[in-house]
């Protein structure tokens, strides 16, 4: 029989082709704090992938990922696919797709762009380029490339 | 075409040939703007004048425009004794002077703020400067300079000299010329070049800029040189602005082995970067720059107020 380094889930969400080092990142933007008290969340750091040649996997009982959450793993994250799991069985799948503007999921590295002050509004970012992705704040311009220290 | 009712945020707001006719249009205000003729298309219009940040020339050409085409202004000029003061958000600020007024000039220190204001007003907003972001009047103003003494802005080689990373005028400028086809030199202290997101928008407009150290050098093909003032209040730490600081000066020795057409230009207010021995030289163009202000912007005001006449039916 096949060992199994991550025990199926009845329902909930798996999230698998993380790059290799980036789960706790994927973790952080879940916000496993929020989750239901009795959900497991399993994670997998370091494992084969024919694709990837490493990868990591995230699973998280009783929870689907908001479209916010999505985009930003889609940043993170870029490689992961999405699987939504219902009664034991793979119901949706999908890969991350990166929308053209992404809001609420960065701050703008920008100290002095008006989205980092008291101001009744979310950060925005265009996409100005996809591979590799590079956004661009919709209010002051500023280039972000680096987003696991910029995640809001 | 029309510009009636927008908002004019960044030079990129407006294509090259809204630029063009707002540059004509600025052309045949000069006589209104000189009081010389009258004309009073905003007769019946409130323009705010909201400074958040000090400005003399741009907020009074900008007054200047708005009395000489028969308008009004409101205006905040200190937030100090503004409610902003109170801690009251500049979203709030702009949906207020929304409803006392019909258009809406913001200088504003923070970045982005115009884009803000522009979401939150129904009312055009012109951006006066946002932080070190985007002043696009003044780009349109230096235009019209280099437009009155070239004739044209394609193929002039202009320089770009000074604080290349926080002089707000120059990243919008750069752009414009590189719409227009001029040729971009930049002359600057290494700490203070241009920033690489005004070069990614420059890229896409296929100019190729040139770096010239050498400020000889960087003047002596030169059509245009555009000084700039270090801008010491945007530095983070005053030790890297007394680094920079009288790094660099214009004076009639530079200009000895310039072309006899050169034009010197400035956002004024400058700070020792340019002598004043040069104002008394063919070359000085900073005042007329300065006067220019009244012109485009009438243009402008008179552009985004004015609803455009309808074509007559066939």
């Amino acid at each position: 029989m096949r060992e199994l380094k991550i025990t199926p889930i009845k329902n909930g969400t798996v999230i698998d082709h993380i790059g290799n080092g980036l789960a706790l990142e994927v973790l952080r933007i879940i916000g496993i704090q929020s989750l239901d008290k009795d959900s497991t969340v399993s994670v997998a750091l370091h494992v084969r992938s024919g694709k990837l040649g490493w990868k990591d996997i995230v699973k998280v009982e009783n929870m689907e990922l908001s479209p916010r959450k999505v985009n930003a793993i889609a940043l993170i994250a870029p490689t992961a696919t999405i699987s939504i799991i219902r009664e034991f069985r793979v119901r949706e799948k999908r890969v991350v797709d990166l929308p053209d503007r992404i809001v609420g999921v960065l701050r703008c590295p920008n100290s002095n762009c008006i989205s980092n002050q008291v101001e009744p509004v979310e950060s925005e970012f265009e996409v100005a380029a996809r591979r590799p992705v590079v956004l661009t704040c919709a209010f002051c311009d500023r280039r972000v490339d680096d987003f696991l220290h910029h995640l809001a | 075409m029309s510009l009636y009712g927008r908002d004019v945020i960044s030079i990129r707001d407006l294509s090259r040939p809204e630029i063009e006719a707002l540059l004509e249009s600025a052309r045949r205000m000069i006589p209104y703007a000189e009081g010389k003729k009258v004309m009073h298309p905003l007769a019946d219009k409130i323009v705010a004048m909201a400074f958040f940040e000090p400005s003399t020339r741009t907020r009074l050409s900008f007054e200047s425009a708005v009395h000489r085409l028969g308008g009004q202004c409101i205006t905040i000029a200190d937030p100090a004794v503004s409610s902003v003061r109170k801690g009251e958000s500049l979203s709030d600020t702009i949906r207020m002077l929304t409803s006392y007024s019909d258009a809406i000039v913001l200088r504003h220190p923070s970045e982005g703020s115009a884009r803000l204001a522009g979401r939150a007003s129904e009312r055009p907003v012109i951006n006066a400067g946002d932080g070190a972001g985007q002043h696009p009047t003044q780009t349109l103003l230096d235009l019209a300079t280099m437009q009155e003494a070239f004739g044209t802005l394609s193929g002039l080689r202009v320089v770009l000299l000074g604080d290349l990373k926080y002089g707000r005028t120059v990243h919008s400028l750069a752009y414009a010329l590189a719409l227009f086809g001029a040729q971009l030199v930049v002359s600057s202290p290494p700490s203070l070049q241009l920033p690489e997101e005004v070069r990614d928008q420059l890229e896409p407009l296929g100019v190729k800029i040139q770096e010239e150290e050498q400020l000889h050098r960087a003047v002596r093909d030169a059509d245009v040189l555009y000084v700039t003032r270090i801008q010491k209040e945007r530095f983070p730490d005053e030790a890297d602005y007394l680094k920079v600081a009288g790094s660099y000066r214009i004076d009639a020795g530079v200009l000895a082995a310039a072309k006899s057409r050169l034009i010197v230009l400035h956002p004024l207010p400058r700070a020792g970067e340019i002598a004043p021995e040069v104002d008394a030289t063919p070359h000085a163009a900073y005042f007329r720059q300065a006067f220019l202000a009244v012109p485009v912007r009438m243009a402008l005001l008179d552009a985004l107020l004015t609803a455009p006449k309808r074509a007559r039916a066939g």
